[in-house]
């Protein structure tokens, strides 16, 4: 399983690494998301300060849409799809190589985001701590998720306008708790605990990951 | 038949539904080791169809299905990795290079990357052709990246659907050459063709397909090759003898 997830997990960034489609049309698109924010809510640096957790998670949020799209959009043709699943490999291994692609993605967007939020809001980071353990748990939720309803929505002509009615919803609960520790982090929240959401977001990360080894295979021969 | 001679492939009474519609109506196939196979009718016969059973990619709903040994009604997944099949759409990534996609097809069904080389160079995919993501190659090259992939794989079964098609006469030979090969080594080839005379004529049968299910079985009878008489030209210069000369 492991060597079948690092051979997909490869391919796939290799893939990525030549088209630059993330780098080139999601990453702007997230940029844009974070733009439009601070244009939509004024130049009052308080409100930004208390926004600016809730915005980076939005923007990763379309981001992942976007980067789960693309994923199954290179196995989209007959082909391709035949032929991983003429390979034989393990079903969980392909699972778990395609998240951990989208997820490498994400961290990349993440960081640009981050600097973004910094930038643009005036967000001041009061703890790193909590901010990359809700960030690394967040997106390993949001990647297991996303791959998860990607590969269910791969089969279906109108995968396009599917997979974001389908994961929204699903991974709302992430946007929410990262958002919460993210406003701990940076202090801007109502002076809650961090820890309790980072509990949340490993245990969504944890159930969509064992879903998801448990439940591919079965997905990728309906599609 | 003996032991040794177990066949590859044994369908009996296969059924096989898309959505409700038997693309297969009753299928019955003996495939040897060693033997070449050559499947022909009409589009929407059944052709792609029993190949795709052969590679475990279509469930059979009922009837016997047993590829190298393996009940498909009950593990289509575990046949996979020891066919190689050459399908319609191509396999390929574009924004992978021909041996990129070669080496992840061979490494992915776990053969041995190092046979990659050689085999692009036996398919003639060289020089920077190599090194050219997939997506800016003709048809008839992704196709023969496909070929190198399995032919790197070694698998014991060979499933060729429509194999000739965008291939280049030269192309067309060395496929020939690699199927002469890879059934003397006892790999079985079942090759979809609207062009059986002129597909693998060392082909052991044809079998005609009609509706998903086996209308005829002949043995491979290539037609002798038809000599076309010397053209007679009205203008050329008469000889001595009163025949004309091209």
């Amino acid at each position: 399983m492991w060597r079948d997830s690092a051979l997909v997990a490869g391919k796939d960034l290799r893939i990525e690494l030549r088209s630059r489609v993330v780098l080139h049309q999601v990453a702007p698109v997230a940029v844009l998301v974070l733009l439009l924010f601070a244009f939509a809510l004024g130049p009052d640096r308080a409100t930004t300060v208390r926004a600016a957790a809730g915005v980076f998670w939005v923007a990763v949020l379309f981001a992942t849409v976007l980067a789960v799209q693309r994923s199954f959009a290179v196995e989209a043709s007959e082909g391709t799809r035949d032929g991983l699943r003429l390979a034989g490999l393990d079903p969980a291994g392909v699972f778990l190589g395609k998240a951990a692609a989208i997820a490498a993605e994400l961290v990349v967007l993440e960081v640009l985001l981050a600097v973004g939020v910094v930038w643009l809001y005036g967000a001041h980071v009061r703890s790193v701590g909590p901010l990359v353990v809700a960030g690394a748990a967040g997106t390993v939720g949001l990647a297991a998720a996303g791959t998860l309803y990607g590969a269910l929505a791969a089969g279906l002509r109108v995968r396009e306008t599917l997979l974001p009615f389908l994961l929204l919803p699903v991974v709302a609960p992430v946007v929410v708790a990262g958002t919460r520790a993210w406003q701990a982090a940076l202090g801007t929240g109502a002076g809650g605990a961090w820890d309790p959401w980072v509990v949340l977001l490993i245990v969504f990360a944890a159930v969509y990951l064992s879903i998801g080894v448990l439940l591919f295979g079965q997905l990728q021969e309906s599609s | 038949m003996t032991e040794a001679m177990a066949p590859l492939v044994a369908l009996r009474a296969a059924v096989a539904l898309t959505g409700g519609f038997p693309v297969l109506a009753g299928v019955d196939l003996e495939v040897a080791p060693g033997e070449t196979v050559v499947l022909e009718g009409p589009n929407g016969a059944g052709k792609t169809s029993v190949l795709r059973v052969c590679a475990g990619l279509l469930a059979v709903s009922s009837g016997v299905a047993e590829v190298l040994g393996r009940d498909l009604r009950r593990d289509r997944s575990g046949v996979r990795r020891q066919v190689g099949m050459l399908g319609h759409s191509a396999a390929l990534y574009d924004d992978l290079t021909a041996v990129e996609n070669a080496r992840f097809c061979v490494r992915a069904a776990g053969g041995d990357p190092r046979r990659v080389d050689r085999a692009l160079e036996r398919l003639g995919v060289v020089g920077r052709l190599r090194d050219t993501p997939a997506a800016r190659l003709s048809a008839g090259q992704r196709r023969r990246v496909e070929l190198a992939a399995i032919l790197a794989r070694r698998p014991p079964l060979w499933l060729l659907d429509e194999a000739h098609a965008g291939l280049d006469s030269q192309a067309k030979a060395v496929l020939g050459d690699l199927v002469r090969e890879a059934i003397a080594t006892g790999t079985a080839v079942i090759a979809s063709s609207h062009d059986p005379a002129g597909a693998f004529p060392f082909a052991d049968r044809v079998v005609g397909l009609a509706g998903g299910r086996v209308v005829a079985v002949r043995p491979h009878v290539v037609p002798p090759p038809v000599v076309v008489p010397e053209p007679v030209m009205a203008d050329a210069p008469a000889r001595r003898d009163g025949v004309h000369v091209a």
